[in-house]
């Protein structure tokens, strides 16, 4: 095995994991600041992809444009339905069952996910008449990918990586520096304290799954330029394979959730990748990429429930 | 003198069980008031209703004219009343100043320089290791963030919940003493100690609790020289 094959593995790997990671820190910023465990965030996800797909579909000239000069609008539009998604499910099936048994939410969640599906495929409809039941066609770039001495590197993977990380540096900037960020953290470490200090703990809730949303629409883009499609029930994979790299990092640590995604990336790549290119592994390849990325998740929480960075062992469920 | 804060006949329950069983209460501006009595006696209780975090089954709260039983948590503490809570509740994973910033989160972006200033000048030790984790900071030390946390709002009447609990007899003094020195400046304070003899010595006033009702009251004196508290709480007779 050659070491161009080996850094092509591990530049598909960071590419993947960046966008599971930016899924994931929606996962691990809910959960931080209500211990709940949002199954409908990979559905929020998947409306930020169509989100975007509208705008460029539906709002004449978008379509026309240099791919470049529609990212922008695609991405302001998958960014508005994926936070109002967030917001209003947040609004209307959490906020009512706050009190309720840590359960109750739970099953909402998942109730919300497959609602979520199934009104995009039963009702999401193209310009042409055309519906989602199917995937549907993403804008893709064109043009060749970059070679980087045999490494061959997608345009869509580098935009992958650099809206990642600008995420990050802004998400970071965000926590540590702004009064909301600040009071989010508290919110997270000590509610109840939290309160006494003025901050509004609805209010932080709501920006959580904003903020959550908005860098899951991110990751949405991403993937659609990628894969040049989108589809009613791609968030339940790429919901699952987040969730795992927020709870790899540590659960309600917003970096553990970026690292979490990297290493799951990494693994996944390189784990199908190394397996698939020797004849007597190959069966146990590509078809079996998820499959690793699982084991992973299981080796963690065996040996270290906390996560890579976690602070503190899960003491509510 | 109108009352700064005006408690009548409240009572506080978990589900069914009543933790306070219809306490009534008064403190005057400028007064330091005390609230005594043994563990589950229903002052911690007492004080998170006071600041919100509990609601009240039945009674009224009246502070600074507003009527406080149905009013959230974090409006409260905007109407002037701050509460220090037990065991102090710092944001470990946050620097010392990130601590004292929360402290004044309700006054938006106004320049906090003096209000930190004077936080350090109060407690040096806290202007020394202001850029560290106050997680690591030793017990007395955290009472101290959690005092001038509290402080940071400007607040109107400072609840200050077992400020001395935990400690060691020197820091329990350091502490004493500087809610001593916040008394002497002018501040309101209602204060819950376990350290009768510390606490009676400071009050201008003081309640006793007993299973969440009041049983003696009076001034700070004549606690000390009222028999009964002097057996169940100062450890004589």
């Amino acid at each position: 095995m050659s070491v161009t094959v080996l850094l092509q593995l591990v530049e598909n790997g960071l590419v993947l994991g960046a966008m599971y990671g930016l899924i994931a820190v929606g996962y691990t910023m809910v959960y931080g600041t209500i211990q709940l465990i949002n199954f409908a965030h990979g559905e929020i996800f998947m409306l930020g992809g169509f989100g975007a797909l509208t705008v460029y579909a539906w709002i004449p000239g978008v379509a026309h444009l240099p791919l470049l000069a529609a990212l922008p609008l695609m991405l302001l539009g998958g960014v508005v339905v994926a936070v109002a998604a967030a917001v209003g499910a947040e609004r209307l099936a959490y906020r009512p069952l706050r009190a309720a048994p840590r359960l109750a939410p739970l099953i909402t969640a998942i109730g919300l996910s497959l609602a979520l599906q199934q009104v995009v495929s039963l009702w999401y409809r193209l310009p042409g008449g055309g519906n989602a039941k199917a995937p549907v066609a993403f804008p893709s770039f064109g043009g060749k990918a970059f070679n980087l001495g045999g490494v061959l590197v997608q345009r869509a993977d580098l935009f992958t990586v650099i809206a990642a990380a600008v995420c990050m540096a802004a998400l970071a900037w965000f926590v540590a520096r702004t009064r909301s960020g600040r009071a989010m953290q508290a919110t997270a470490q000590d509610p109840d304290t939290a309160r006494l200090m003025g901050i509004d703990p609805d209010r932080m809730i709501v920006v959580a799954f904003a903020v959550g949303a908005a860098l899951a629409a991110v990751a949405a883009l991403t993937q659609g330029l990628r894969y040049g499609q989108i589809s009613f029930d791609m968030g339940f994979v790429a919901g699952l394979k987040a969730f795992t790299a927020a709870v790899l990092g540590g659960i309600g640590n917003v970096r553990g959730a970026m690292l979490g995604g990297i290493v799951l990336g990494l693994a996944e790549e390189l784990s199908s990748g190394i397996l698939a290119h020797f004849r007597d592994t190959a069966q146990y390849g590509q078809a079996w990429a998820d499959v690793w990325a699982f084991v992973l998740l299981i080796l963690v929480l065996l040996l270290r429930p906390q996560g890579l960075l976690g602070e503190r062992v899960a003491d509510r469920a | 003198m109108t009352a700064l804060l005006s408690v009548e006949a409240l009572h506080v329950a978990y589900g069914r069980v009543e933790a306070v069983k219809g306490i009534s209460m008064r403190v005057l501006p400028g007064q330091t008031v005390a609230l005594l009595g043994a563990n589950g006696a229903g002052k911690t209780t007492t004080l998170r209703t006071l600041s919100g975090l509990l609601r009240p089954t039945a009674g009224t709260i009246r502070f600074a004219g507003q009527s406080l039983e149905r009013v959230p948590a974090h409006h409260i503490v905007r109407a002037g009343l701050a509460h220090c809570p037990e065991a102090r509740r710092i944001f470990p994973r946050m620097t010392i100043e990130e601590n004292l910033r929360l402290g004044a989160f309700i006054r938006g972006n106004e320049d906090l320089g003096p209000d930190l200033r004077q936080a350090y000048e109060r407690f040096p030790i806290l202007g020394e290791r202001h850029d560290q984790m106050a997680g690591l900071l030793s017990g007395g030390e955290q009472q101290m963030l959690a005092i001038a946390r509290a402080l940071m709002c400007r607040p109107r009447l400072l609840m200050l919940d077992e400020p001395s609990m935990g400690l060691s007899p020197i820091m329990m003094q350091q502490i004493l003493r500087t809610v001593a020195e916040l008394k002497d400046a002018g501040t309101t304070i209602l204060l819950v100690e376990q350290n009768a003899q510390a606490a009676l010595a400071l009050a201008d006033y003081a309640y006793v609790l007993e299973t969440g009702r009041i049983v003696v009251e009076g001034t700070g004196a004549e606690l000390l020289a009222d028999e009964r508290v002097r057996e169940a709480y100062l450890g004589e007779g």
